[in-house]
């Protein structure tokens, strides 16, 4: 899994039918100490997130599993909402 | 699977129901040489590893379900083993 934050939405009317009612969400990657690495990505949303919220999200065939039994088209999802990152060398906070 | 080093973690309350009583743990692939290799990734914890350690890092995701014991799950990867010694012949990289 890898760290990131919600940045924007996306809306899509014509989608695979699978993907209804799913969320689209704008996500950048982050490292630990919260700057950005590499683009943004388009990714779904399996726990309910806010914007400019800090999550942490899974990429693969495991990020169509939180909506089993529906096998949703996703290659990441989003699994989960940080409180708080504890790296004692760098001293990151969230 | 990596060599990797467990740089800290991270807390979240609010996340996929297979992630509870697990811990979330920050690692950085290394090489072998002991310089970072690529992209800190999130980790669950299969072992109980602490900080500091040297883990071996499943990077699949059936496997690091599988060492976890949450088959069909949204995990990407897991810290399956502590390391206690790498032996290599000289000369490898």
């Amino acid at each position: 899994m890898f760290l990131g934050r919600v940045v924007g939405t996306v809306v899509s009317t014509m989608k695979d039918a699978a993907l209804k009612g799913q969320r689209l969400l704008v996500v950048q990657p982050l490292k630990p100490d919260l700057t950005e690495t590499g683009k943004c990505i388009v990714i779904l949303d399996a726990v309910g997130v806010g914007a400019g919220e800090l999550i942490y999200w899974c990429r693969g065939k495991e990020a169509s599993f939180p909506f089993l039994p529906v096998d949703v088209p996703t290659e990441a999802t989003i699994v989960g909402i940080v409180d708080t990152i504890n790296i004692p060398a760098a001293g990151a906070k969230a | 699977m990596l060599i990797g080093k467990v740089i800290g973690d991270v807390v979240a309350s609010q996340k996929a129901p297979s992630h509870e009583g697990r811990k979330i743990l920050a690692v950085q692939p290394l090489n072998l040489d002991g310089s970072d290799r690529g992209e800190v990734v999130l980790a669950l914890d299969a072992v109980s590893a602490g900080i500091g350690e040297r883990v071996l890092l499943s990077t699949e995701g059936f496997s690091a379900m599988t060492s976890v014991g949450r088959p069909n799950s949204p995990i990407d990867s897991a810290v399956i083993g502590i390391i206690d010694e790498i032996d290599l012949i000289s000369g490898a990289k």
